[in-house]
């Protein structure tokens, strides 16, 4: 073994106040936060994976009754929705942005458009799962006295009416699970838009802002998959 | 090899992890990796015991053919149970969680994790996971088998499935979150100078566990949602009577469950190659080899669950594909076992008490590994499936692997963690038990499920019964062999001998800070010049210290 060296704390001339305890300087922080938010988005893209195999296999198995039941969804609402996320995406993008090169009034007001792109897309989805329980359409025993009872639903040929109840059993648990990281979402960009304003975030120090951005873009992705595949598919075969 | 009386610890009163600050609010507030990893190593010893009860009661209950001691269905919670708290609560977290948090921050030279708090918040998800759990065990317990087959889980069994998938459910993300802070700690945080061709393999097994921790738990954690949705409304994605498929929680149980096996052994191999290249007092055989071996398997790892379908109405094209992964999945599992054989070759071993655990470890994991080969092959698992010898063929990779990795290197960085060391005696003498106890404990049931003797059943043939005692009889020697740790290591905490900065005299770079490590692990950051297993000749390094105080430059 060779001889053994060392260096002093590179602390005191990177000292800032946002630095922890254990790291050599802001650069490696900031590469630690943001490859730690990218591999647990790696985790996400495999939780959403085992609905999207689901989906998948039973969507080949039964095509009929999933393009019924999916030709049932409101299209005008779920389009709607697609392009709300996708100006919460641009948004998002610009709070980034804006905080990197020291723009604090607007990154507020970027983050503050994201925060209500946002709950305007939860506030949609609450429209439409209403509408879905006024039909009926809330699959298995969930909803005490209002069984799932597919027959406001057009069946294409060849359709059962326990594989619609399927698809929307796949429906509500991958929108389910969507907005339940939509809310998280919000969540982390309230508390990134409570310390933007007493400004803790700039040029030097933005990686709480860069990793909840990356979070926000793909909760926006995993929508952008979810749209055509529920939304979409088959519904030339109604017309 | 003997202890290195040149270095004494440089003074009795100096500040370390464990006397920094004191009370109890400092330990469960703390977001020292050091504490942590104190925090797992209890809880997780209390599972393992509460799973070894468990596994009493069936060894127990298997004496006479005859069901005597439990019911049929208080038979079937026993060892469900014992499944569940073994695995998920002990098995899966055992090394990363203990060993793993202690010691991949001071092996690449790191003052922590990257992600401290995380690394706090992984271990209260575990505790709630582990409460959940022991609910549902009070509560009425759970029969299902770990595995939570549809449909016997989503309709027909009464017990309580949802409160211990929970707790599964919940457990999961502590695996994940270790995982995630281990893979940017491992890129990000290394030393000056510690390339990846210079860490530790024991570094390497961690990163490919934690490949597998990230990419398989989230699929048993959406599938055990998805159960317990399927099982509380009665909805229908896994039961055939709604069109369902159970094959599809087959399929994705063993995605996560299969892969998870490398999780519990890989990074045992890890610590098996530290104490044989460090006991061997020679660089490892085919460094780059082993490191590699290590991601193969993970890769590897994540294609060969269908062999656990071979019955279960898979098709046999599939299963001809899943067959052939299978085989192949051995090959980086031999290389490291023939590269620490290798190792050993004209190399001056010491047979201290970690070694012994790992030269039993490189036995019984290729005993365990070997047999897991009659399993790939189609036609004889069709004879083996749902039999002893499964039993008996996990288990010599789940106790004769992870849990003799995890005792050798429990005792080899006992020094390093509490600062003194093991009574060696003691350590040598109950190694042997365990060996002599394991192998009579799980060597008559490969002959058992040959003859055909199901698994899961407590009533059999009375031409079965000899087998049985003789598995009964290890099993008391096991435990007994078990127990004798607990008690000196505890004792040793306050009575051992005060272990040296480097009690092995080695160059990882572990050993080159005190012991126990101060709260920073090194006061100043290291910089690394030596490779993994580079040792000087004896002379030259009583000569040279390398203590993290003698500065021996600048740079």
């Amino acid at each position: 073994m060779a001889e053994s060296y060392t260096v002093e704390h590179g602390h005191a001339e990177q000292g800032h106040p946002a630095l922890q305890h254990h790291f050599e300087n802001m650069e490696q922080q900031r590469e630690a936060a943001t490859l730690g938010m990218w591999v647990f988005l790696v985790t996400e893209i495999m939780f959403f994976g085992g609905m999207f195999l689901a989906y998948t296999l039973y969507r080949s198995e039964y095509p009929a009754a999933f393009a019924s039941a999916s030709n049932h969804l409101d299209l005008k609402l779920g389009a709607i929705n697609t392009v709300v996320l996708i100006l919460s995406s641009f948004t998002m993008a610009m709070a980034v942005y804006s905080t990197q090169v020291g723009k604090r009034r607007n990154q507020i007001i970027s983050l503050v458009l994201t925060l209500l792109l946002g709950v305007t897309f939860l506030g949609i989805k609450a429209v439409e799962y209403h509408e879905k329980y006024v039909d009926n359409l809330i699959p298995g025993r969930l909803i005490p006295g209002r069984p799932f009872d597919a027959s406001g639903v057009h069946l294409l040929p060849g359709a059962l009416k326990q594989n619609v109840e399927m698809f929307y059993w796949i429906y509500f648990a991958m929108t389910g699970m969507h907005a339940v990281h939509m809310i998280i979402g919000i969540g982390l960009i309230s508390v990134i838009l409570f310390f933007t304003a007493r400004g803790r975030y700039g040029p030097e120090y933005y990686n709480p802002v860069e990793v909840s951005g990356l979070y926000w873009h793909f909760v926006d992705i995993v929508w952008i998959f979810l749209f055509p595949l529920l939304y979409l598919l088959g519904r030339h075969l109604e017309h | 090899m003997k202890a290195m009386e040149t270095f004494v610890a440089p003074t009795p009163a100096r500040i370390n992890y464990l006397n920094a600050t004191y009370g109890l609010k400092s330990w469960l507030l703390t977001r020292d990796h050091k504490r942590i990893a104190l925090l797992y190593l209890g809880s997780i010893s209390f599972f393992f015991f509460i799973g070894g009860l468990y596994a009493m009661f069936i060894r127990l209950e298997l004496l006479t053919p005859q069901g005597d001691l439990l019911q049929s269905t208080t038979y079937n919670k026993v060892f469900t149970q014992h499944g569940i708290i073994m695995v998920f609560f002990f098995l899966i977290p055992s090394i990363p969680a203990t060993l793993g948090n202690f010691l991949v921050p001071m092996m690449i030279g790191a003052k922590d994790l990257a992600f401290p708090r995380i690394n706090l918040l992984s271990w209260y998800i575990y505790i709630l996971g582990g409460i959940v759990t022991i609910y549902a065990l009070l509560a009425g317990g759970i029969d299902t088998g770990w595995t939570f087959y549809t449909p016997f889980s989503t309709t027909f069994s009464n017990s309580y499935v949802v409160a211990a998938g929970l707790g599964i459910f919940i457990n999961g993300f502590s695996s994940i979150l270790t995982g995630l802070n281990f893979i940017v700690t491992i890129h990000t945080m290394r030393a000056p100078g510690m390339t990846w061709f210079r860490m530790p393999l024991f570094i390497w097994a961690h990163y490919a566990t934690s490949l597998v921790m990230i990419l398989g738990t989230p699929v048993i954690a959406i599938t055990i949602l998805l159960l317990a949705f399927e099982r509380l409304a009665h909805i229908g994605i896994f039961d055939p009577a709604a069109g369902g498929d159970p094959v599809l929680f087959q399929h994705l149980f063993w995605f996560y469950s299969h892969p998870a096996v490398y999780i519990m052994v890989l990074p045992g191999m890890g610590v098996i190659s530290e104490l044989i290249a460090n006991f061997s007092r020679k660089n490892i055989f085919g460094y780059s080899f082993v490191a590699f071996s290590s991601l193969a398997i993970a890769v590897f790892g994540f294609l060969v669950w269908g062999h656990h379908l071979f019955v279960a109405s898979q098709s046999v094209y599939a299963g001809m594909i899943f067959s052939f992964l299978s085989f192949a999945v051995a090959i980086p599992s031999a290389i490291k076992v023939f590269n620490w054989t290798a190792t050993l070759y004209k190399a001056s071993i010491s047979y201290d008490t970690p070694m012994l655990y790992a030269l039993g470890f490189i036995g019984l994991f290729t005993i365990g590994g070997m047999t897991g080969l009659f399993l790939a092959a189609l036609a004889v698992d069709v004879h083996l499936s749902d039999t002893y010898f499964i039993v008996a063929h996990f288990h010599y990779i789940m106790v004769g692997g992870t849990l003799l990795a995890y005792l050798g290197g429990l005792h080899y960085w006992w020094p390093k963690i509490t600062g003194r060391m093991y009574p060696e005696g003691w350590g040598r003498f109950s190694a042997l038990v365990i060996f002599v106890g394991f192998n009579l404990t799980f060597l008559p049931q490969f002959v058992l499920g040959y003859m055909g003797m199901p698994r899961r059943y407590h009533v059999y043939p009375a031409e079965f019964q000899v087998l049985h005692v003789l598995s009964s009889a290890g099993a008391s020697i096991l435990g007994i062999g078990l127990l004798i740790p607990l008690f000196y290591l505890i004792w040793s905490m306050r009575y051992g001998k005060i272990a040296a900065a480097n009690p092995w005299n080695l160059p990882g770079l572990e050993w080159q800070t005190a012991s126990p490590p101060p709260t920073e692990n090194f006061e100043l950051t290291p910089i690394v010049t030596w490779e993994a297993y580079e040792f000087a000749p004896a002379e030259e390094t009583e000569i040279v210290g390398k203590f993290h105080g003698e500065k021996v430059g600048q740079a």
